[in-house]
């Protein structure tokens, strides 16, 4: 009886405590969707389930003539799509010569891209922004990207070599006995066993510059070329609350897609994180 | 040296005559190899000659007539001539080390391999410098040359009063490392940034890697119901953008119109909170909003720790009858741990580094008198505001210069600790 007791206490503090994260977790989630469908815009009026729920916040998000929201998506994704493009490119190349070569500087660039992976690469935030005024490339989406991807490669390619690493170098040596090229071995062999871990890279590369604001913050220049994040925050920023409704519907706009896309490769995230040993 | 295998002296000579490229490779009768070395490198003289230079002499003078000589231009251009300078002399050692290999393999009587073979060697050899140079060298101009840019930057005075094309830029030694700590405004703001940054770090990193793992280890229970979607649930804050989440609570934490002080707090008759204009009370939101974003990722990891241990641990210590506490602390949390430690550390430097909260839910304020950064503003963030808002370039730089030691140094102690690095051929 005892025994039974106690179980029935723990099973039910254990449920109160993922009750109470429950709501802790849902709440703000649910108010702002609530948020959204208010009618108004202030954020004083707002209520998580209001009295006349309108569409019209939606709807002004998608006119073109009165809000700068399908832009800033459109250059997210934009964005986003071209740096893991060029970063899943760059980096399967690094990782694999990597991994499957013994060259003079092999052992020092791998050190480099060590300490590289380890300092943030806004570290250097008022250098690129130096850089990119000397250059010209302050405003453009093009050096918005080379920074991205520049700053993608050291962490993936030690996360993708670490992977590489696993698939047997007998393959490949078979291969070339054979008679297979280098390149042969590489697209025709090793690329297709390392689906996986390319799959994770192009996770990586491509949530990491959607939601990034500090270096979009620091290039961008015009409305019209902002992503989601700088743009969102230039929403609520300028006088604070006055929109907050129609930030609101933009908000979910965002949230709904990304996190489903999130929750479904959830496990490769994860999986991804504890094979590489690296960072989140 | 004495080896009497040596028949002749072709390495000693090839050497020495190729302190002009090409000239050793022609002495070796490698003609092919040894012309192209001697126009590559010809060709890199004429075409770098202005640049390393301009890019030299700016480097060390950072110009020296106003108007006509812009510092930042000119050192911009002295890295690129760094930069230049270290793959020439790359090419120049290669060639020093072909001759003097190419005239001892003569010296042993061996025969030089034929073009045909050095085509191939150069193709084999080459495959894998093809495959990296285009990342490396994106990495060279995006990563490293703003690292270099950033720590030089640091020992100039390049701010608002010394700007191109006006005013010349020079270099001032450790002065911006000194005045950080003998100004006052200064130091008071710099002791003030790093103390908050610390407390930021461990407070907000400790309090999410603890909620993570209790809850993982609540929900793992055995004869709890309803894993997949609590798990589901925990997961959210973790799916959904951070920076959106963020803009939403500080909307909800807004004084006057958010739903905690309005809502919340008024109906357990709490009288409204300044969580926006009281320096304490907005770091105290600030943790709370960070732990919230921050758990489902300790929680995740850990679970997926506590899904491999073996039942059998259990049984066992249930056998030798050990209570449920015991389990816990001597089976459960070591495994846990130990598993996730290095993914840990890496939230500590995530937090450390953590700009997007600090300065999409109040701007680093509120501000304080008498210093230049706000009340919640951590280093990076102050370097931020240093750099966009006063252009006080050259000590944002410096401090960058700080903050970037203290991240190596925890990642490199914390690397040096996990066992990858002692796996064999991994380096």
């Amino acid at each position: 009886m005892d025994m039974k007791r106690q179980k029935l206490i723990r099973l039910t503090l254990s449920y109160a405590v993922i009750l109470v994260m429950t709501i802790i977790i849902v709440y703000p989630l649910l108010w702002v969707v609530g948020s959204s469908f208010n009618p108004g815009q202030s954020l004083s009026g707002s209520k998580m389930i209001p009295d006349n729920a309108t569409l019209a916040h939606y709807k002004k998000l998608f006119d073109t003539s009165q809000s700068d929201y399908l832009t800033w998506y459109w250059n997210s994704l934009k964005v986003s799509t071209l740096t893991m493009i060029f970063s899943v490119i760059l980096v399967s190349l690094t990782a694999y010569s990597f991994s499957r070569y013994r060259f003079v500087g092999r052992q020092n660039g791998l050190m480099t891209f060590l300490i590289l992976q380890m300092i943030p690469n806004f570290a250097a935030l008022i250098a690129i922004f130096i850089l990119a005024l000397l250059t010209g490339l302050v405003d453009t989406h093009l050096g918005l990207i080379l920074v991205y991807v520049g700053g993608a490669i050291p962490m993936n390619t030690w996360l993708m070599k670490g992977y590489l690493d696993t698939i047997p170098k007998e393959l490949d040596e078979s291969a070339k006995i054979d008679g297979a090229g280098h390149l042969r071995i590489f697209f025709q062999i090793v690329l297709p066993l390392a689906k996986p871990i390319i799959a994770v890279v192009a996770l990586f590369t491509f949530i990491g510059p959607f939601g990034d604001f500090i270096l979009a913050s620091v290039l961008l220049r015009s409305k019209e070329k902002y992503t989601l994040a700088v743009g969102l925050y230039d929403l609520v920023a300028k006088q604070f609350g006055s929109e907050f409704t129609t930030f609101a519907a933009g908000s979910v706009l965002i949230a709904v897609p990304i996190a489903i896309l999130f929750l479904s490769f959830q496990k490769y995230f994860v999986s991804g994180l504890t094979a590489g040993g690296t960072k989140g | 040296m004495e080896t009497p295998m040596y028949q002749s002296n072709h390495r000693k000579v090839a050497l020495g005559l190729s302190i002009i490229p090409g000239f050793g490779q022609l002495y070796n009768r490698q003609y092919v190899k040894g012309i192209s070395f001697f126009i590559l490198a010809a060709s890199f003289l004429i075409v770098f000659k202005d640049l390393l230079n301009m890019g030299w002499w700016g480097l060390f003078t950072l110009g020296e007539v106003v108007g006509r000589d812009h510092s930042i231009f000119l050192l911009v251009e002295g890295i690129l001539a760094v930069i230049v300078s270290v793959f020439g002399l790359g090419f120049y050692a290669f060639n020093l080390r072909d001759a003097y290999k190419n005239g001892q393999k003569r010296d042993l009587g061996l025969k030089i391999s034929s073009l045909r073979e050095q085509y191939r060697a150069l193709v084999d050899n080459g495959f894998p410098y093809l495959m990296i140079s285009p990342g490396f060298l994106l990495l060279v101009f995006v990563v490293i040359f703003p690292l270099i840019f950033v720590v030089l930057l640091a020992f100039t005075n390049y701010d608002l009063y010394h700007s191109p094309p006006a005013k010349l830029v020079d270099w001032v030694g450790f002065q911006n490392f000194i005045d950080l700590v003998k100004l006052d405004l200064w130091r008071k703001t710099f002791i003030n940034v790093l103390a908050w940054t610390i407390v930021w770090t461990f407070g907000a990193t400790t309090l999410q890697i603890a909620l993570g793992i209790f809850l993982a280890i609540i929900v793992n229970q055995k004869d709890l119901k309803g894993k997949a979607i609590i798990r589901t649930i925990f997961i959210l804050p973790w799916a959904v953008p951070a920076f959106v989440t963020i803009l939403v609570f500080s909307g909800m934490f807004n004084e006057s119109f958010g739903v905690i002080n309005k809502t919340i707090l008024a109906s357990l008759g709490i009288g409204p909170i300044e969580w926006m204009t009281d320096p304490f009370w907005t770091k105290v939101a600030l943790i709370l909003i960070q732990t919230w974003l921050g758990f489902p990722f300790v929680f995740a990891m850990t679970t997926g720790v506590l899904q491999a241990i073996p039942n059998e641990l259990y049984e066992a210590a249930t056998v030798d009858g050990a209570s449920s506490w015991q389990k816990f602390t001597k089976i459960t949390l070591p495994l846990v741990l130990y598993a996730t430690a290095p993914i840990l550390i890496t939230q500590y430097t995530f937090n450390f580094n953590n700009f997007t909260i600090i300065y999409l839910f109040n701007g680093g304020g509120p501000a304080v008198s008498g210093q230049n950064a706000g009340a919640t503003d951590i280093l990076i963030s102050w370097i931020y505001r240093l750099t966009m808002t006063s252009a006080q370039y050259s000590k944002a730089a410096a401090i960058t210069l700080l903050l970037s030691l203290v991240v190596v140094s925890v990642a490199l102690w914390q690397f040096r600790r996990t066992k990858s690095f002692k796996e064999e051929d991994m380096m």
